[in-house]
């Protein structure tokens, strides 16, 4: 059981978790994930670490209701706990100077985006970052960004903040005004990855996005989340999750990722229907768990 | 409770034993449990038990006991029975085995205590597995748990990594001499390939759960969610955290993939995947757990390769659907390293074997989903460095199998988690964990290691023998302190 200590909304259908976790928190490095499961009948699913405390041992992700289980989670509050947590998984993100580093969020990807663009600020690069969302509410983490990056450009597909447009016209602007750019790190949909990937190959950028396929264990136990990496099958949970983008072939993870669509919608109506005693079985599960505790059980 | 049996008490002279033969095992009948994921065997009730254990011919050296891994005292036990008394019966086996419900389930018994068996020479062996299985059931119907005694704390503390049979067997035998034994596993339930692996219709997840409540009731504290390597080193446990030892039993849990066109697809699963999904995710009781499968019915599967898990895949497959389930494999099916029992019950089930063929490509529709394998007929040639024949490709053999579903199950390796964060532990070229056969040291003080991360992939028992040896010299070191 790992307690969240503080849940809250920090977008419409998007909550940052700090949860008590604290052999994850002492361990965790940029750009890893954990993988977890919410009740006993639940799936088991992966989530980047946005940032961790060692000393509180804590964690904090940040959460996109999107499907059933992310919806469910997305319902927990401060004071609920979640049944299991397992990490930090994946290889960090490789962090050095490299010079001038474009980081790009999309969406959620943004909280995903920000560790690693913190980390490369440390390490002496020049940032500059691109955050986009759907609209005005759905820009997270802008003050975050801000504080990390050199320069911060926002777009928003309809115009309510910032910039109209989409991250990749920035970039288009960067690489059209002459701007140096030694690596791009692209956090997002895939859409918006590959579309990164697509313009930077042209100009022989080194590019790194952050996958996130299905995952059951993130040990390297299943081969479920495997991706073609230059035609070859490497293991997303275990050599990535950020790869080369050029070497990554998006169709595959497109067609991979669209596996279980029909479970995965049935799921969501199931949720729809019963949100309510979903969540009383988690709180109960929570409650025998605590007991048991206290009896000296577990 | 220790009990000898010095004059035998079975009723039977004999030359009389030597007619009958094994009493069957009592299972669902094989279209009905093609159906459900219900164990297939459902066990001897007291009186075949009874019956079956007066037919052991009680050799001076018994050769069950020496050709079982981790030596039950298979005579004694078997004595125990046939005289009624179950619970003594059980208290012999745990002398040897802490997992007796698992062996008596899943062993190969046919390699060991029922291959040299000798009235498998006269009619059919004995069916120890049988009787185990029996016993070690009726133990957990009859016991106590207040009757497990704890033994006095020695003061030292041991890591066990993983919690399959290896390190359960491990952590079982050094909790027994005092020792804090604590077992860290990556997943979230216990039990390694028993629980990830083995399916419901095999090896019920109850029977796993009992025995590691037993072994928590004789002290022994699991941490789940714990990848050695990620969130926690060996160096970390034995610095940080104060172990005196650790023992490291992770298993082979790498997937192995044939490496031809089409892997991909979707609809193309590795068997670790597909058993994972259906055994520890439940995805087989989807909508009731989250997980999700793809749709099985009314499909055509089929799985790759000639072992238990190949097996374990297909019928699953079978339960939840599928119109035809086919084993591919490429040499014949006296090579195949499955357990006979398994062979035979999938069999009946209606599963069809397609011996010496194996795919050498998977097509796919125009979005992504399986739709065949391009396979091969071979031929057996001369033998490998394995001792089997080597299978051979016939020339223009080559045709086309409609499948939805393909399960891989040629095999699994090494996972590098542990080896490449552990500094100064040594590995074969195959990146196995090296230990002695004897001492499961590894090169690392106070390091030891086995079952299937030291041997490649292997058998349950023979894991669980290596956790007994490993634990008998751990102890040895903690009470020595020599290296
Ligand atoms: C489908 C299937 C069917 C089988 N059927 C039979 C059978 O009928 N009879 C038989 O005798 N044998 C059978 N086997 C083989 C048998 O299950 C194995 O040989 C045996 O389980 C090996 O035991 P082990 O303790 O070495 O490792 P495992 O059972 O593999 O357990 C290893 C455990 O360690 C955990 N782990 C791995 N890495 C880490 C880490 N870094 N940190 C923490 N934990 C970690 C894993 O999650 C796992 O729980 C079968 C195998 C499979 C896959
Ligand atoms: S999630 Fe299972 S191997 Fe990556």
């Amino acid at each position: 059981m790992f307690k969240i200590q503080h849940a809250e909304f920090i977008a419409p259908g998007i909550k940052r978790f700090v949860i008590e976790a604290p052999r994850i928190a002492r361990k965790q490095q940029p750009g890893q994930f954990v993988i977890l499961r919410l009740y006993e009948q639940g799936e088991r699913i992966p989530l980047t670490i946005e940032r961790s405390d060692p000393e509180r041992g804590t964690i904090n992700i940040v959460v996109q209701s999107i499907g059933k289980t992310t919806n469910l989670l997305n319902s927990l509050e401060t004071g609920d706990s979640i049944l299991d947590i397992v990490g930090p998984l994946g290889k960090p993100s490789e962090i050095e100077k490299f010079g001038t580093v474009v980081v790009m969020g999309g969406g959620v990807g943004t909280a995903m985006a920000y560790p690693t663009a913190a980390a490369l600020k440390r390490a002496g690069n020049r940032v500059i970052s691109i955050v986009g969302a759907r609209s005005k509410d759905l820009v997270i983490e802008e003050n975050e960004m801000r504080a990390v990056s050199d320069a911060l450009m926002i777009t928003t597909d309809d115009g309510t903040y910032a910039d109209k447009g989409f991250v990749t016209d920035k970039l288009r602007q960067l690489i059209d005004n002459g701007t140096r750019i030694d690596l791009v790190l692209a956090v997002g949909p895939i859409p918006m990855m590959r579309a990164v990937a697509d313009m930077t190959r042209k100009e022989h950028i080194r590019t790194i996005v952050s996958l996130n396929p299905i995952m059951i264990d993130g040990t390297g136990m299943c081969g479920g989340c495997r991706v073609l990496v230059d035609g070859k099958s490497e293991f997303a949970c275990v050599d990535g999750p950020e790869f080369d983008a050029h070497r990554i072939d998006f169709a595959v993870l497109v067609q991979r990722t669209s596996m279980y669509r029909a479970a995965e919608q049935q799921s969501m109506e199931d949720f729809r229907r019963e949100h309510d005693s979903l969540l009383a079985r988690i709180r109960a599960e929570q409650q025998e768990a605590e007991c048991a505790l206290q009896g000296g059980g577990r | 409770m220790t009990q000898t049996v010095n004059k035998s008490l079975n009723p039977l002279p004999l030359k009389e034993r030597m007619k009958v033969p094994r009493q069957p095992m009592p299972e669902q009948p094989p279209l009905l449990r093609a159906a459900n994921f219900g164990e297939v065997n459902l066990g001897y009730s007291e009186e075949l038990a009874r019956q079956e254990a007066a037919r052991c011919l009680e050799c001076a050296k018994p050769i069950c006991v020496n050709d079982c891994p981790v030596g039950v005292k298979v005579k004694e036990f078997v004595q125990l029975i046939v005289a009624g008394d179950f619970m003594g019966a059980a208290a012999k086996i745990r002398e040897d085995n802490v997992l007796p419900a698992i062996t008596g389930r899943v062993c190969p018994q046919e390699d060991h205590c029922e291959g040299g068996c000798l009235m498998g020479k006269k009619v059919t062996p004995l069916g120890i597995g049988y009787l185990e299985r029996f016993v070690a059931d009726y133990e957990q119907q009859h016991m106590d748990p207040k009757d497990i005694k704890k033994a006095p704390p020695s003061g030292k503390k041991v890591a066990i990594v993983g919690s399959g049979p290896s390190g359960l067997t491990a952590a079982g035998d050094l909790v027994q001499k005092g020792h804090e034994v604590h077992v860290f596993e990556a997943l979230h339930e216990l039990g390694g390939v028993l629980v990830y692996g083995i399916p419901e219709f095999r090896l019920p997840k109850q029977i796993i759960r009992e025995q590691i409540d037993y072994m928590r009731a004789m002290g022994v504290q699991f941490e789940t969610n714990v990848v050695v390597g990620k969130t926690v080193t060996i160096n970390e446990l034995m610095e940080g955290e104060g172990y005196d030892a650790v023992f490291i039993g992770t298993g082979a849990g790498l997937p192995q993939f044939m490496g031809i066109p089409g892997e991909h697809f979707n609809g193309v699963y590795s068997a670790n995947e597909f058993l994972t999904r259906i055994n520890l995710m439940h995805a087989y009781e989807f909508p009731k757990y989250d997980e999700p499968m793809v749709d099985f019915r009314g499909k055509d599967v089929a799985v790759i390769g000639g072992g238990n898990t190949a097996l374990d895949a297909i019928r699953s497959a079978l339960r939840l659907g599928a119109r035809k389930a086919y084993v591919l494999y490429r040499r014949s099916e006296a090579e195949m390293p499955a357990r006979k029992e398994e062979v035979k019950h999938a069999k009946q089930e209606g599963i069809e074997f397609h011996m010496l063929t194996a795919p050498v490509e998977f097509l796919a529709d125009d979005k992504g989903w399986l739709k065949a394998a391009r396979c091969v007929r071979m031929e057996l040639g001369e033998p490998d460095a394995s001792g089997r024949r080597r299978p051979v490709t016939i020339a223009g053999s080559e045709f086309d199998l409609p499948l939805s579903v393909a399960v891989i199950a040629i095999g699994t390796s090494a996972n590098p988690l542990i080896q490449s964060t552990t500094p100064g532990l040594a590995t074969n070229k195959r990146n196995y964990i090296e230990a002695d056969v004897m001492t499961q040291r590894t090169s690392r003080r106070g390091v030891f290691a086995g079952g299937d991360i030291v041997t490649g992939s292997a058998t349950v028992i023979l894991a669980m023998g290596a956790g007994r040896r490993a634990a008998k010299s751990i102890h040895e070191y903690l009470t020595t302190g020599s290296w």
